[in-house]
């Protein structure tokens, strides 16, 4: 059981029970889809983005634990954010997760929670969907995310 | 250990596993325990052994050759053929065809047999509990025909209502295609009355066997269905390879699937001459350890008997529908009266994704997701279950690591 506390841990499971910024945003000035089509996770991720900085981020979305949560902490950690900062903390993000980091160029903060899930390479994709909608949204993509 | 583990319906379960080598393994500190037999199970020795023995001693390719090894894999190979034929009932081996899955199975009816007498407007039906690949290749045909696919519904108890699949039944129904076991509820739907239903109005009934074939007597000469499709990997038999049983009037009237080489009489670059069924559907050089090894798993089966397997795992099932509803949170999907192989659940507010990763830490393995059959979970408003499945070799002390799997699942969650 120690090792799903690695990755289960309580971070996540708070915000997996109670999802921050979980809304429908009126006036998004973009907006994009992800969808994993292993577990059929989705996520709605709606932007408010004012001289290049995210001054409003939310989300919609169904999926598991550890995507519910990765969307929620990723709102959290992103808002208030320039564009390219937050480009700079999902390549960060995606690098401890696919355990590559040396390096950190950006300080994680809580997304450090996530470390675990490098554990378990089938659920990378769930704590990344996020990031990847988000990236999506970023540069106004028109077609859906997908992790596959 | 208790009688109840080591003998259930007559089956010595130690002696049987001692039979599938993947078994006896530990994950993550754990006996495996294997409830995944509904994407595919493991494979007993028998069935190793006469793949490795083809490569070993007569590897060879099928046909038309002279030499010994030749010789040797063309009767091994249509010895497979005949193997199938008696094991599905079925009143000749050219009834049989090899195909790489029930997926492939399916694609060569619907090219070969139902594409030539779609017209538009005319019409195919299926039910809600199809998997993916019972619903795809006639929404293509369909699409391609102008013809209209129609489903048959399910009510939420999983089970196919009747009398709107008699009703669905029309005049321009050219083909009835439905599941014989669902993949991801487990049920158990009436093909002796569905195709009973469907040959009275003359429409052609070809049934998906993919889960019912390693859990059920199946008899397609009983059945009187028209085709009726299966998968060896899903029968302790290799993957790569299923079979297609077709009537022989129809064979002989169908053109051909894939083409190339081995479906041929004659080739000129004017004119090519088809050979004869089965040998007409299939193009190229088969796979021929595949068919050795399912026919090893058929005559697996057939040594401790379908129906012995068939009582086994239907206390299985028993004691696993009344275990799993005694942990709190815990809803089953489908309550069918017949069900077989496998049973859905999912776990109040807890995703299946992470209930596999759990239970997998346990040394559980089952399935999390849609099973490939998202219009099921469409019905029940889901967007995943968790799967478990069973098969000839699992005891009822897995079913209680499940169990318990599932209350470490609720302690994790809180």
């Amino acid at each position: 059981m120690s090792d799903l506390k690695d990755l289960y841990q309580e971070v996540i499971l708070d915000h997996n029970r109670n999802p921050r910024n979980c809304y429908i945003m009126d006036g998004a000035s973009c907006t994009a889809d992800g969808h994993n089509p292993l577990c059929g996770d989705i996520v709605k991720v709606y932007l408010r983005i004012e001289n290049g900085t995210i001054e409003e981020i939310s989300f919609q979305g169904q999926g598991c634990a550890i995507c519910t949560a990765s969307t929620s902490l990723m709102t959290e950690s992103v808002r208030g954010r320039s564009v390219e900062e937050a480009q700079g903390l999902f390549d960060e993000f995606h690098q401890m997760l696919t355990g590559v980091a040396e390096e950190q160029g950006v300080a994680l903060g809580k997304l450090q929670v996530f470390e675990g899930v490098r554990e378990y390479p089938v659920r990378v994709k769930c704590a990344t969907l996020a990031w990847h909608t988000l990236n999506a949204a970023m540069e106004e993509k028109k077609e859906d995310v997908t992790t596959e | 250990m208790s009688d109840s583990t080591t003998t259930s319906g007559g089956l010595d379960i130690e002696k049987i596993r001692a039979d599938f080598p993947a078994l006896h393994q530990d994950i993550h500190g754990h006996p495996l325990v294997y409830l995944d037999n509904a994407a595919t199970t493991q494979k007993p020795w028998a069935v190793i052994d006469a793949v490795r023995s083809f490569y070993e001693n007569d590897c060879s390719n099928v046909h038309r050759g002279v030499h010994a090894l030749s010789q040797r894999a063309t009767v091994a190979f249509e010895s497979s053929r005949t193997a199938i034929k008696a094991f599905l009932g079925a009143r000749d081996s050219r009834e049989i065809i090899f195909t790489r899955s029930t997926t492939e199975a399916i694609n060569l009816v619907a090219h070969s047999f139902v594409r030539p007498r779609l017209k538009p407007g005319d019409e195919v039906l299926i039910t809600e509990m199809e998997h993916h690949s019972n619903i795809v290749p006639w929404q293509l045909l369909c699409d391609e025909k102008d013809a209209v696919l129609r489903v048959a519904p399910m009510g939420d108890d999983g089970k196919l209502i009747l009398e709107q699949f008699e009703e669905m039944i029309s005049e321009r129904t050219r083909i009835v295609s439905v599941v014989h076991v669902s993949n991801a509820l487990g049920t158990v739907n009436p093909v002796e009355e569905i195709i009973r239903l469907a040959r009275d109005k003359g429409v052609p009934v070809l049934i998906d066997g993919a889960q019912a074939v390693p859990h059920m007597k199946v008899d397609v000469s009983a059945l009187d269905c028209d085709f009726y499709a299966f998968s060896s990997h899903k029968a302790y038999g290799p993957t790569g390879i299923g079979a297609l049983y077709g009537k022989r009037q129809h064979l002989l009237e169908m053109t051909p699937y894939q083409s190339g080489g081995d479906m041929i009489l004659s080739v000129t670059f004017d004119r090519t001459t088809f050979n004869e069924p089965p040998h007409r559907f299939e193009a190229g050089t088969p796979n021929i350890e595949g068919a050795i090894g399912l026919a090893k798993a058929l005559q697996y089966i057939e040594t401790i008997g379908i129906d012995t397997v068939q009582a086994h795992e239907r206390s299985l099932l028993a004691h696993a529908t009344e275990a799993i509803l005694e942990v709190p949170g815990v809803r089953l999907i489908g309550a069918p009266q017949h069900r077989a192989g496998a049973l859905s659940f999912v776990m109040e507010g807890i995703h299946p994704h992470d209930i596999g990763t759990i239970l997998d830490q346990e040394g559980v393995a089952v399935r999390a997701g849609h099973h490939c059959a998202q219009p099921i979970m469409q019905h029940y408003h889901l967007s995943a279950t968790v799967r478990a499945s069973f098969g000839l070799y699992n005891r009822v002390d897995e079913i209680d690591a499940l169990i318990k799997g599932l209350h470490s699942v609720r302690e994790v969650f809180g």
